[in-house]
């Protein structure tokens, strides 16, 4: 059905005619032109197009849009603020933990994701959080370490 | 650590609309017109541009898949330069700013166009040096540069810098003397410095060729036939048209929707009801290896020494084994993409390719323009693996822009990757060979269908041997394959080293000798003994005899003059038949290492991809149907498969620098079986080594 659906996206209301069943990833890309969040399957069996809706990692690929409607969207963009990059995004450039760097913005948005439900993941934990996310170019051990490295900061960063 | 600054403009571009990259500004800075001869340019000119604030802009044919060539290049011209590795820019993959390149595949970058980029920026600073010894009036040797600064040795105020000198214009001046730094003198290769595409790539403000956005661009999907081969007989588009904004094109049997919503566009593709006829091919996954070596042209012979009826008479112990694999898909995470305008006369692409020089040809082709009229941009490339070396979508955009008059954008869906994907070719290897009394190899007989030659050729001392090579993944009978085949990283090195290492260890077992010991005892190479010595030590390989029940698993193997072992220990569920990959060794000598994080990159990402093709990876098919279309039946490696990784890279400066995207990966699948048959006594024949094979080979003991 086409109606107007209202949500925020990296802290901006968006107001969009459009039909309420369209994916959530293509009103991203095609419509508001964020083209950080890519499509890699549009099946959700390969992460790289996970976004954050209301704290939680989803799929936006099998989202549709009216299921983000009157909700807070978070996408790779919107990710970095004042100027500085997330942890995440921080440890992901100092390890080198990409390499073609297609499935990265879904890496780090659903680790994201894990974070915020539990800051302090076991490495087991991470393993699990992210078992759906693929990388082709194999750098799921940086991948890891970055993310360990990355709650190690946030948390020491509540503490001060 | 201070956490990276994004500059205000920095992120409003993150947050603007439109990614377009203005022509002017690219007209600008453009170097040097390209030579209408297919060949590197001899001007240095045409590598690398001074600006007059002294930052260096490198232009290469390169492409950067993620393997880090960006990086990788920007190290050499800045070393060379003598300026800092962050004033150094790299534009890469521009078919009008930059000089040719025949592709980005073979671990080229840094082996073959790497020297001839040194040498360049070697001249340029020679020259520089000498418009600065006029300059100043100072005689060139006592002369120094650093960060882009010339100066006066003893009298350091006397200065110019590069900026100063070339004042924004090509440099005149040739030097025909020019020499590279020697290795002692490195201040940049050798070092890790943050990856050029780094900030972009963690931003999500990285452009791939499915994120360019231009006015009225409309995204198309193409109808595809059910199988290849397949013709078109009946169309009814009426249903898809209904929906607004949809636009019909038909050329022949090509068929697509234009909307300028990708996903809209999809909708109305479903609703189009086609018709296709095709002729029913017998072949399917189980009985292709028959066919392939029914089939196969006649072979060539690669190498022979020696007398194979005198090996086989000296032999006391005679073994022999045919060795299979399947077909493989390269499933990069980006797929095919590519954006087409045509202005004036004149198309610009931005495809995800790794050949955008070809691809300026068979776009020329296409569109029956002149080939001055095609410009290929390469934006970041999603992952190639061999893949991208075919561009078909960047046709079938260039080919819908032409015809539509608008800007038009081709993504293919995950369906579309594996139809069209060009397979790594299911291949069969049949080997016989023997030891004599004395537990040598006395004789060998390699015989490869349809993987290709390279690296077939044995490289441990054995007397008595022939190779025999049939057929490859280039070009192929018609019929041989039921799709296209083609380069898959490292082109048929993977086959031949898994059927090769299998065997040499095999006999092993024979010989009642440590398959390391059996390896040292026929190799003359000294690099390669010692990448072996030294995966040895880092394992802390224990000698034994084979099998010894531990499931740990050695390999060896010498590709682009880079010389690999790796050793394995793995864990198998004899219920489920699934094999764990628990620690991966890999010790290697690439000789010059210009990067060394960027070879340890390559080297755990080999090994994690190489895990597919020896455990999951095989492509299912019915006649020329594809029944894989996504990830859930097609499993690639993920989180969970983790092995712990070390790796070792030797140092070995004087020795050229040698490939590295491709080496680590090659013995994956041979380790595994090794370690299998290590841990169980039974020896897998065939790639990849599914729980369902490992359970039919486990109940047959």
């Amino acid at each position: 059905m086409v109606r107007t659906i209202r949500l925020t996206i990296n802290g901006r209301t968006h107001e969009i005619e459009t039909d309420d069943q369209r994916a959530l990833l293509w009103v991203l890309r095609e419509d508001l032109n964020l083209t950080g969040t890519k499509f890699g399957c549009g099946m959700g069996l390969c992460g790289a197009c996970t976004v954050i809706v209301d704290r939680q990692a989803v799929r936006s690929c099998t989202t549709p849009v009216s299921a983000a409607a009157g909700k807070h969207v978070l996408t790779i963009e919107g990710l970095a603020t004042d100027g500085q990059l997330h942890p995440l995004q921080q440890a992901f450039l100092e390890r080198h933990a990409f390499q073609c760097g297609f499935c990265t913005p879904g890496m780090i948005m659903n680790a994201y994701g894990l974070l915020l439900q539990s800051p302090n993941p076991t490495r087991q934990e991470i393993l699990d959080a992210m078992e759906g996310n693929l990388c082709r170019c194999g750098s799921y051990h940086r991948i890891v370490d970055a993310i360990e490295e990355a709650a190690a900061r946030l948390r020491g960063g509540k503490q001060q | 650590m201070k956490p990276t600054e994004i500059t205000r403009r920095e992120l409003l571009t993150a947050a603007g609309l439109y990614v377009m990259i203005p022509v002017e500004i690219l007209l600008a800075q453009e170097p040097e017109r390209l030579p209408a001869r297919a060949g590197y340019p001899t001007d240095f000119n045409a590598y690398l541009r001074i600006g007059p604030d002294g930052r260096v802009t490198g232009y290469a044919g390169k492409v950067e898949l993620g393997q880090g060539a960006m990086t990788a290049l920007a190290q050499l011209l800045a070393e060379e330069l003598d300026v800092p590795y962050e004033r150094v820019t790299m534009v890469l993959g521009d078919t009008e700013l930059c000089p040719w390149d025949m592709g980005t595949f073979g671990s080229l970058t840094v082996r073959q166009f790497g020297p001839v980029f040194r040498a360049a920026a070697a001249e340029a600073r020679a020259a520089l040096l000498e418009m600065a010894s006029e300059k100043l009036g100072v005689p060139v040797q006592d002369l120094e540069v650093r960060d882009g600064i010339v100066r006066e040795r003893r009298n350091p105020e006397r200065a110019v810098s590069y900026g100063e000198l070339v004042a924004g214009r090509r440099i005149e001046r040739r030097v025909s003397h020019a020499t590279v730094k020697a290795p002692g003198a490195f201040q940049i290769l050798g070092t890790a410095p943050s990856r050029k595409d780094g900030l972009e790539k963690v931003t999500g403000r990285a452009i791939y060729a499915g994120d360019v956005r231009l006015p009225g661009l409309l995204r198309a999907r193409i109808l595809r036939p059910p199988a290849h081969g397949a013709v078109l007989r009946e169309l009814d588009t009426s249903e898809a048209e209904k929906i607004p904004g949809v636009q019909i094109v038909r050329d022949g049997n090509f068929v697509a929707v234009l909307h300028p919503q990708w996903d809209l566009a999809d909708q109305a593709l479903k609703r189009i009801r086609a018709k296709f006829e095709f002729q029913e091919v017998p072949l399917d996954d189980s009985n292709i290896f028959e066919h392939l070596v029914k089939n196969a042209p006649p072979p060539h012979t690669v190498h022979q020494q020696g007398d194979l009826a005198v090996g086989e008479k000296l032999a006391q112990i005679r073994l022999e084994a045919t060795y299979l694999n399947s077909y493989v898909a390269h499933a990069p995470l980006e797929t095919h993409s590519a954006t087409a305008v045509v202005q004036g006369g004149k198309v610009t692409v931005w495809a995800g390719t790794q050949t955008p020089f070809r691809l300026k040809t068979q776009i020329a082709e296409t569109l029956k323009i002149p080939e001055q009229n095609v410009r290929v941009i390469t934006p970041y490339v999603g992952g190639g693996f061999g893949g991208k070396s075919a561009s078909q979508q960047a046709l079938e955009a260039a080919r819908l822009a032409q015809l539509t008059g608008r800007p038009v954008q081709v993504v293919w869906d995950r369906a579309e990757e594996f139809f069209y994907d060009t397979f790594r070719p299911a291949a069969v290897v049949k080997i016989r060979a023997g030891l004599d009394a004395e537990q040598r190899l006395v004789f060998w007989d390699f015989y490869v269908y349809c993987a290709g030659d390279r690296e077939a050729q044995q490289f441990y001392d054995i007397p008595h041997q022939r190779t025999l090579a049939s057929g490859g993944w280039g070009s192929n009978p018609p019929g041989l394959h039921p799709f296209v085949v083609g380069p898959w990283r490292a082109p048929s090195v993977n086959t031949n080293t898994f059927a090769r290492e299998s065997h040499i260890d095999a006999l092993a077992a024979q010989a009642g000798i440590d398959p390391v010991e059996f390896r040292m005892r026929h190799l003359r190479d000294p690099r390669m003994r010692r990448v072996l010595e030294a995966a040895a030590s880092k394992f802390g390989w224990k000698p034994m005899k084979l099998p010894s029940g531990r499931g740990v698993g050695v390999s060896c193997a010498m590709y682009l003059g880079t010389y690999t072992a790796m050793m394995a220990e793995i864990e198998i569920d004899r219920n489920s038949g699934e094999i764990r990959v628990q620690r991966v060794v890999l010790a290697q000598d690439q000789g010059l290492v210009v990067n060394p994080d960027g070879s340890r990159q390559q080297m755990e990402g080999g090994i994690m991809m190489g895990l597919g093709y020896a455990l999951t990876e095989e492509v299912r098919f019915r006649g020329r149907m594809v029944l894989d279309r996504n990830f859930d039946t097609y499993r690639i490696p993920r989180f969970s498969w983790m092995p712990r990784i070390e790796t070792v890279l030797i140092e070995n400066p004087e020795a050229p620098a040698s490939g590295c995207g491709e080496p680590p990966i090659v013995n994956v699948g041979a380790v595994v079986a090794n370690a299998f048959y290590d841990a169980t006594g039974v020896r897998l024949y065939q790639l990849p080594m599914t729980p369902e094979r490992v359970k039919q080979a486990l109940a047959k003991t």
